[in-house]
This record gives structure tokens, C-alpha cells and sequence, in this order.
């Protein structure tokens, strides 16, 4: 992956400086530090930094066509570039490099705005074509890529990161209350708002076009799934768990191209274990695999990874976080987050990446986006038992079921009151969000720690409100897994997993992940299986252990899925004793003086913790997200991150 | 202190961080208004056999006994 970053003169006629860019990508410094370039026309700046994975001689961006009429700053990659760029060969364009990024100008050429659905990546593009003084802003479907805006004073601002914009705007940034609150809900701000007032996102799947002076937003790609039985495909199971491996083969294979070594991350899970088989057993590249692991037994996986790693007879390395390396880096990963956090999970990813660059590879594989693809979270059994309470409330029997998931969890105790978090809206099994009520509903309850001031500048309408309005309409015609699963890979797996635990984590110290799991052609091959066959009965992503049961031993294959998980309180208040920034941002003077949360309650909470009472989520959860976002503050707000940029 | 002042003080610091007696009356029900959840309910039987050395069986753990500050009073009561 790469950094960019640019300005476009809308209705501005300020001089674009290439040392204006270079303060933008000065910032991106971690993503592309291989080298960085600039093109600058009239009305418009491109800028990059490249992390060179694929022609590593003459691909410095940005990168143009024939007659320098079309010009590209391109994060990502192009994995089917090979076979785009025999056909526009075919077609009579001339190419100038061997990289994957001089597709898209061509493309653009040969197809016009339509060029991004030839495209089979993970990408952020910003493309200006010269002759109609026109600027494209588009990223992949899923959202694996980072593109934000700022439009101010006639120009509009882009970048990989929001950090990149801040380093020009002329406006101080500031906190949208209405984003912390969403981030207190789902995990992170609902698309395109992002935790900074009038700083947007390029959503997952959409495209930007400025022109004479306007700016047009379409969708070009969504997950769609069937309105009717008869649409979906009617294959047997076979034929179906073939057809996935073969997508799934190609998936992995295109994602091999790359003139560095790739690597593979291998966490023991389902995921992972099928990823790194596939790699061993089609790739043609070493097998070479990575892994993080806990000095908290209750967290750590190490088992599982090394009958894989046997299995496999595969390179590997690893590395084991500890209490204090949370809190040590926690900081830093803020910084990289650019947004909030309810769990400290990026901070061991960001570990992990570090291990990858430390032996010298940029690129891994990872099994991200199996679950929302091919059914295999515990939200969806959970929703799956609550339909079929829902059918009979008054039922003594139903609920039972709740016992048959969670066994990490001690269900003997206090069962009314799971039952009571299972039973949230249980009276309304068609609300859209059934499947999500419970979890949301318990995250929400970090704002109780909301100040009366942050309280009043919320909107009336409520957190799932504006998340609802963002629903296709055709959603309430799906069968309820499968909604559960759009809001899924709209919310937690957009918003937090492929940034904050994804691409953030990945890129703070420029390793590109690359996600098999979520090859378009993957996920649409996927959306018209069945319900049925993702999760046969309670049996989790059925149709993938079907498809890859003779690549992975079987007790890989029939363990029980375990949530990746960090530590979380204990991480800052181990033994007493607490890192001098946590002391400082808890104080009831700094709470005051940013004003998000109310002084007297995180007072109470901080003491609760010290006196080693605090065992519960929402405890948990509280004290990450008001840390999080207390840093977040002190780094971007106040302006104090000159220690974390290179 | 009474039993139930006791109770109360340790649910309001505990669970709703607070000392603003007016936000928590005796019959309020924890589940309904969200003040504690599954993994709380287990603080708050940490805390009855640690301050009334009573000792909670499973069969025990029911909003009927658990889910009020009324509710925690009555069922400390019957211990004794």
C-alpha cells in the first residue's frame, strides 16, 4: 500500500504548492516510505508515497497515459492488472511501466467513470483527467483502503489518512459530537462522517466526481443479496463448496503477485488455517507465516497455531504481547486510529505488523472477512436463536438454547439477566437491526458517562436512527441473516476491523494486508448461497469447512471459534501502578477541560478499577473508549503528535 | 449504616458512578433500566458474600432476589 494525498481548486484560485503537498504526504510517511512523488496542474495536486511491492524501479506515481491528459495517485492494489492490461494492449494503449496502478488511467480512457468495476482490488484512487478539469475520488467495495475529504475556503482536500489533511487545513479540527456517539454504538462513526466535524470518508463502494464546480457521489457496487427464494443458487451443496474453493484458489493466487516475498498472518483460527493451506497448496511462494500471541492464557491461540504451523511445515514467526505493551503503544495507535477505540485489539495487531517488518516483509495475506462473508460470527447464532424465541416469548424452552454458544462464557450464573441481554426486542423480531439490538444496546452504555454539554449537542434522533437511514430499502425484503450480515460488514467490519485492527495496524509500519475472503467475486458468489449452508443449524461458516475440510486438519475444522481478544483494564492499571498519560488524561482537570464525558463518574470509575472491582463490559469498554478518546483529544485536538510522525 | 443504605450507596457507586441519591429508588429494576448486566450481577454477588458473608447459590441468582435494591434487602434479610 501507499499514501496519498491532493488538492483540487473548486472554486478557489490559491496557488497549489508542491510544498503544500509534501506537508500533506510528510504525514503519510509510514505508509509509503520507499519514496514519494508529485504532479501539479492547474486547479489540482496530486500527491504520493510509495511502498514499492510491484515494478520497483519505474513505478513512482503519480502515473499517467500516452499524452499526459489522465493522471492517477493510486493506494492499493490491481490484482487482476495482468489480464486488464493484455486486453487495453490488445485494445492499442501504450504502457510505460510494468505496475498495476497504469491500469486504471488506461481503463479510465477505454471506459470512462465505469473503469472502477474492471477493477478486482483494494484500492483508493484519485484520478484527474486534464481535459475536463475533472477529479475522481473512488475506493474498493469493502472499504479495506482509507480515502477521506475536507472541502474549505473553494478546495477540496483528499487523503489516506485524515492526519495528511489536517497538516493544511486551515480550520482547527474538531470532535463531531454526533460521530463519538455513533462510535459509542457500533464501534465507529457511521460512513462517510468520521470523528472530525466537516472531515468525510469516501465510502466502501463509492465514487466522488468534481466537476465545474460540484461535486457527485454514486454507489457503484453494494452487498446485494436475494429478495426471493428462487434467487438464490439452487446448486447442490457439492457444487457449491467447489465452486467456492475454486473462487477461493483464485482469490488467494492473484493475491500472491507481487515482486516482494508475501507473507501470511495465521492467527489458528478456521480463517487463517484455510488461508495458509491454500497459500502452501496452490501458491507459489514459501510458505511464510506469522502470529501473536498473549502471556494471558484465557487470550492466547498458540496451540492451535502450531499444529498448523506442523501441519504446514510452515516459516514461522511470532510474537507475544504483554499487559505493559498495551499500555506502552497505546498512545501511538491512537495516532494511527485517528478515531476512538472500545477495545485495545489494534495495539497487538499493530505488534504483529511490526514483527512482519522486522523480517523484512511488506506484504501478508490475512483470513479478514471469512465471518461476514460466509457466516461465521456468534452475532449471527445469536440472532438465530433469538428468531426462534421471538416466535414463542413466553417460552421457557427457547432461551435455553442461548446456553449452546458462549461456552468461554460461565452461563450457569446469572441466566436471567443473559437472557434478559438476548431478550432485547425479542417482542419485535422485524426491526432491520433485530440481530444487532443486544450488542449495540450494551456498547451504548459507555455514554453513560457523557457530559450534560456532549449530551446536549447531540441530534434528537438517536445513533440507529442515522445508522438506519444509511439501509438499503430493498434490505427489508432479505432473509434476516443475511441483513444481519450487511450491518455487519457495513458497521463493525467497514468502521473498526478493516481500519482501526486492519489497515491502520497494518500500515504503522507499512505492511499492505491483502483479504482473499474478500474478493468481490467472493463476496457475490457468497451472497447468493443460502442461509442454510452458511450456518447449518449452529454450525458457523459450514459451507467454507465443507469446501476446505481436506486442507485443514480437523481439529482446526471442528474447534470451537474463539473472538480475537486483547486485555483490556488491566492493561493500564496493572499492579497499582498506572503509565503517567493515563493519570494525566483520567484526572478529573483534563476530563473537565475537554468536556466529552462528566469528571465525578470517571473518577468513580478510575476508583472502582483500583479497587479491582471492575469485572464487566461495560466497565471495560468505558474506560478504553473515555482513554481512547481523551487521547485522541491530546494528539489531534491540541495538536501534540510530533513524537509518533516519522 | 442500614442494610439498605448500604445497598444503595453500593449500587449508585458502583454501577451508576454517582452519589445522586434521586437516581436510583428502591424499586427500581436494574435489567429494565439497564444499570447492570450479566457480567455485573456477578460483581454485585462478590459483593453480598464479601460485606454480609452470606453465600449465594445458583439457583439463587433470580431478578427476584437480585434485581432491586428492595429485592437485595429482602433476600440479604432472609440470610440472616
Amino acid at each position: 500500500m501507499c499514501g496519498i494525498a491532493g488538492i483540487c481548486n473548486i472554486l478557489s484560485n490559491e496557488l497549489i504548492t508542491e510544498q503544500k503537498l509534501s506537508a500533506m504526504i510528510s504525514m503519510l510517511y509510514h505508509r509509503g516510505p520507499d519514496g514519494k512523488g508529485f504532479y501539479i496542474g492547474q486547479n489540482i495536486g496530486l500527491g504520493h508515497a510509495r511502498l514499492s511491492i510491484i515494478d520497483l524501479d519505474t513505478g513512482s506515481q503519480p502515473i499517467h497515459n500516452e499524452d499526459k491528459t489522465v493522471w492517477v495517485t493510486f493506494n492499493g492494489e490491481i490484482f487482476n492488472y495482468i489480464e486488464l492490461r493484455d486486453e487495453l494492449k490488445k485494445k492499442g494503449h501504450d504502457f510505460y511501466t510494468s505496475t498495476d496502478t497504469e491500469v486504471i488511467v488506461h481503463l479510465y480512457e477505454e471506459y470512462g467513470d465505469d473503469f472502477v468495476t474492471y477493477l478486482n482490488g483494494q484500492f483508493a484512487i484519485g484520478l484527474w483527467d486534464t481535459k475536463r478539469s475533472k477529479l475522481i475520488l473512488v475506493r474498493d467495495r469493502v472499504g479495506i483502503v482509507p480515502l477521506f475529504y475536507k472541502q474549505e475556503n473553494g478546495s477540496l482536500l483528499f487523503a489516506s489518512e485524515i492526519k495528511a489533511i489536517l497538516a493544511v487545513a486551515k480550520e482547527s479540527p474538531k470532535l463531531d459530537p454526533c460521530s463519538l456517539d455513533e462510535l459509542m454504538t457500533f464501534w465507529a462513526p457511521v460512513s462517510p462522517n468520521t470523528m472530525f466535524q466537516d472531515v468525510y470518508e469516501v465510502s466502501p463502494g463509492q465514487m466522488l466526481v468534481l466537476k465545474n464546480g460540484q461535486i457527485n457521489k454514486r454507489r457503484y457496487w453494494d452487498w446485494e443479496f436475494p429478495l426471493t427464494n428462487d434467487e438464490y443458487n439452487l446448486e447442490n451443496i457439492d457444487s457449491l463448496a467447489e465452486g467456492l474453493h475454486e473462487l477461493l484458489v483464485d482469490a488467494t493466487k492473484i493475491r500472491l503477485r507481487s515482486d516482494v516475498p508475501v507473507g501470511a498472518y495465521l492467527s489458528g483460527g478456521l480463517d487463517s488455517s484455510v488461508l495458509t493451506s491454500l497459500i502452501h497448496h496452490y501458491g507459489n511462494t514459501p510458505l511464510r507465516t506469522f502470529s501473536i500471541g498473549f502471556e494471558n492464557q484465557k487470550l492466547d491461540e498458540s496451540l492451535y497455531q502450531k499444529e498448523m504451523i506442523d501441519y504446514l511445515n510452515a516459516d514461522h514467526s511470532r510474537i507475544t504481547c504483554s499487559d505493559s505493551d498495551i499500555a506502552d503503544n497505546f498512545e501511538k495507535t491512537i495516532w494511527h486510529t485517528e478515531m476512538p477505540v472500545l477495545r485495545t485489539a489494534p495495539v497487538p495487531m499493530s505488534m504483529l505488523s511490526g514483527l512482519v517488518h522486522s523480517q523484512n516483509y511488506k506484504v501478508v495475506l490475512t483470513g479478514e472477512g471469512a465471518d461476514e462473508v460466509l457466516g461465521g460470527y456468534d452475532i449471527f447464532k445469536e440472532a438465530k436463536i433469538r428468531q426462534f424465541w421471538a416466535r414463542n416469548p413466553q417460552s421457557k424452552f427457547r432461551p435455553l438454547l442461548l446456553k449452546r454458544l458462549y461456552p468461554y462464557l460461565d452461563l450457569s450464573k446469572g441466566q436471567a439477566y443473559l437472557q434478559n441481554f438476548f431478550g432485547t426486542a425479542i417482542q419485535s423480531p422485524e426491526l432491520l437491526w433485530f440481530s444487532h439490538l443486544p450488542r449495540w444496546e450494551t456498547t451504548a452504555r459507555c455514554k453513560d458517562f457523557f457530559s450534560d454539554e456532549m449530551k446536549a449537542k447531540l441530534n434528537k434522533n438517536d445513533a440507529i436512527s442515522r445508522i438506519a437511514q444509511t439501509f438499503p430499502s430493498s434490505m427489508s425484503k432479505w432473509h434476516t441473516f443475511n441483513r444481519s450480515q450487511y450491518i455487519e460488514a457495513k458497521s463493525l467490519m467497514g468502521g473498526y476491523l478493516l481500519s482501526s485492527q486492519g489497515d491502520r495496524a497494518l500500515m504503522s509500519n507499512s505492511v499492505e494486508g491483502r483479504f482473499p475472503f474478500l474478493d468481490h467475486r467472493v463476496i457475490e458468489f457468497a451472497n447468493r448461497i443460502h442461509p442454510k449452508h452458511k450456518m447449518k443449524v449452529l454450525n458457523e461458516k459450514f459451507l467454507l469447512k465443507k469446501a476446505e475440510s481436506q486442507y485443514v486438519p480437523e481439529n482446526i475444522i471442528n474447534r470451537y471459534k474463539q473472538p480475537y481478544r486483547a486485555p483490556d483494564i488491566p492493561s493500564f492499571f496493572g499492579n497499582n501502578t498506572s503509565p503517567e498519560y493515563v493519570n494525566a488524561l483520567l484526572s478529573k482537570s483534563k476530563i473537565s477541560e475537554y468536556g466529552y464525558f462528566e469528571p465525578d463518574r470517571v473518577d468513580r470509575l478510575v476508583r472502582k478499577i483500583k479497587r479491582g472491582m471492575a469485572i464487566g463490559y461495560k466497565d471495560n469498554m468505558s474506560l478504553v473508549g473515555i482513554l481512547s478518546t481523551q487521547i485522541w483529544h491530546h494528539t489531534f485536538i491540541e495538536n501534540n503528535y510530533e513524537n509518533f510522525g516519522k | 449504616m442500614s442494610i439498605e443504605e448500604t445497598i444503595r450507596e453500593y449500587i449508585l457507586e458502583n454501577f451508576l458512578f454517582t452519589d445522586d441519591q434521586s437516581l436510583l429508588s428502591s424499586e427500581d429494576s436494574f435489567m429494565e433500566k439497564g444499570i447492570i448486566d450479566s457480567t455485573g450481577i456477578l460483581e454485585v454477588i462478590f459483593f453480598l458474600e464479601e460485606k454480609f458473608n452470606v453465600k449465594v447459590d445458583d439457583d439463587e441468582m433470580i431478578p427476584e432476589n437480585l434485581d432491586s435494591v428492595k429485592n437485595l434487602v429482602a433476600f440479604v434479610g432472609s440470610k440472616a
